[in-house]
């Protein structure tokens, strides 16, 4: 299906999310999920960025906010804890540092070319004037 | 009936699976992913869903690709709510010939539309639902504007916004017409639940979807959603605009039962005043003009009078 083109659907046809049976979506976490080549999942819109987050796990404290709050299920959370940036799906909007509750912030953002170890290595202080 | 997810708190929520996914072309920043992500992981249910030509719909739809890991469908601008209508129909028709291969399972039908989908070109088909009485849910992702057509006003525009067809200039401060009152219209159809919801206000916004999934009837939902593009504002800030927009009122919380009692379901610690919600936008940028200064005076006190009405209108249980 996946090299059909657009005008060249039967009528009835329909695009498959997944390849071959899925029961319980709803309890299937992304990393278990046989997605199908038609499913945006398999798409990158990485190249959108100008700016990307980096995620410092050393200030969080697994509020979720940035979970909830990115637009573009970029926010991976495994077992209430705040693991890491989908950089596939992360288009740089920016809200997950601005929603971040944590002095200094857990997550900022940097330039895309940015080397995300040496930004690591200088992270802010905490800034003492902000309660 | 199946059981309602337990979420208790954003730990919680965050070990939802999502059902909608990323690589959508969606704006960054976009509100409406957010608003989705929080109404489809309110539940663990079968989803039957539909968006009306909108942003929604062309940004998660672009061939070779969907972003719903559910069945989906779009027809027409208009006529979302009425497909979902029309599959709910035959789901209870398959029920009741005993022809479902799984009975136990419990489908949520969900239509999604814009402002114009809903407030304008969709509104009599979504009258019709209601007056038939489906078991669906209606959500609004009301941006207040025609976005994905390049920003045209719509009946939900609200008043002094600068777009594509109302520009704002030397003679004109832009949109003239108040925006249309859809929850009022929507409770007066006599549904069991209409509701007004905010992506920033999470738990409000779980717990106003589960109570829609679990009554008998149409529900409409009402959800602001920020949009960077056409409110001008870099999209770090939409959940700051979000904030703004239920902190200084313009954006009340509250939900109305079988038509009829209404509660306030958010009353901010601090009102911030209106002005710093529309000094936050572009699209109000010329508003703050000697000229046409009186217009913010005007929208605090139509802010005012709207809160006064929703607070009488609570305490008289009419
Ligand atoms: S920058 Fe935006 S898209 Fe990327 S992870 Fe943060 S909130 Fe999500
Ligand atoms: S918002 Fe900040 S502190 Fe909260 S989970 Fe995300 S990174 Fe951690």
């Amino acid at each position: 299906m996946a090299n059909t083109g657009w005008d060249e659907f039967e009528i009835g046809a329909m695009l498959r999310s997944f390849d071959g049976k899925i029961d319980d979506i709803a309890g299937t976490l992304q990393e278990d999920r046989a997605y199908s080549q038609n499913n945006s999942f398999v798409a990158s819109v990485a190249d959108w960025r100008i700016e990307k987050p980096v995620f410092n796990k050393d200030f969080c404290i697994d509020c979720q906010f940035c979970w909830i709050y990115c637009p573009d299920i970029s926010i991976i959370s495994r077992d209430k804890k705040m693991i890491g940036v989908d950089m596939d799906h992360c288009k740089g909007c920016g809200i997950c540092v601005e929603v971040c509750p944590t002095n200094p912030k857990s997550l900022l953002m940097f330039p895309e070319h940015a080397d995300e170890e040496a930004e690591l290595a200088k992270w802010p202080e905490k800034d003492e004037e902000k309660k | 009936m199946s059981e309602m997810k337990k979420i208790k708190n954003l730990k919680e929520f965050s070990t939802s699976a999502d059902r909608f996914e990323g690589a959508n072309l969606l704006c960054p920043g976009c509100a409406h992913s957010i608003i989705v992500r929080e109404v489809l992981n309110a539940t663990n249910d079968d989803l039957v869903l539909s968006a009306s030509t909108g942003c929604l719909e062309v940004c998660t739809a672009v061939y070779p690709y969907t972003s719903w890991d559910a069945s989906w469908i779009h027809i027409g601008f208009e006529n979302g709510s009425t497909a979902v209508a029309g599959a709910e129909a035959m789901y209870n028709a398959l029920k009741k010939k005993g022809r479902l291969k799984q009975p136990e399972r419990n489908p949520k039908f969900i239509s999604f539309a814009g402002d114009g989908a809903s407030y304008d070109i969709g509104f009599q088909w979504i009258s019709g639902c209601f007056e038939r009485g489906h078991n669906i849910m209606h959500v609004v992702l009301d941006n207040e504007v025609y976005a994905n057509t390049g920003g045209q006003r719509s009946s939900s525009t609200p008043i002094g916004g600068s777009n594509t067809t109302t520009p704002a200039g030397t003679h004109s401060y832009g949109e003239k017409q108040n925006k249309k009152d859809m929850m009022a219209i929507m409770a007066a159809h006599g549904g069991p639940y209409v509701a007004q919801v905010s992506p920033n206000k999470w738990k409000d916004m779980v717990k106003k979807i589960q109570h829609g999934f679990s009554v008998d009837g149409p529900v409409f939902i009402n959800a602001a959603s920020q949009c960077c593009t056409e409110w001008k504002f870099d999209p770090k800030d939409t959940m700051h605009l979000a904030d703004l927009s239920t902190d200084t009122l313009a954006w009340p919380l509250y939900e109305i039962i079988d038509g009829k009692e209404l509660n306030i379901t958010y009353r901010p610690k601090n009102v911030i005043p209106v002005e710093e919600y529309l000094a936050a936008q572009g699209r109000f940028k010329h508003l703050f003009k000697d000229e046409y200064k009186y217009l913010i005076k005007e929208w605090q006190e139509r802010v005012d009078s709207n809160w006064a009405y929703l607070n009488r209108r609570e305490e008289a249980r009419v």
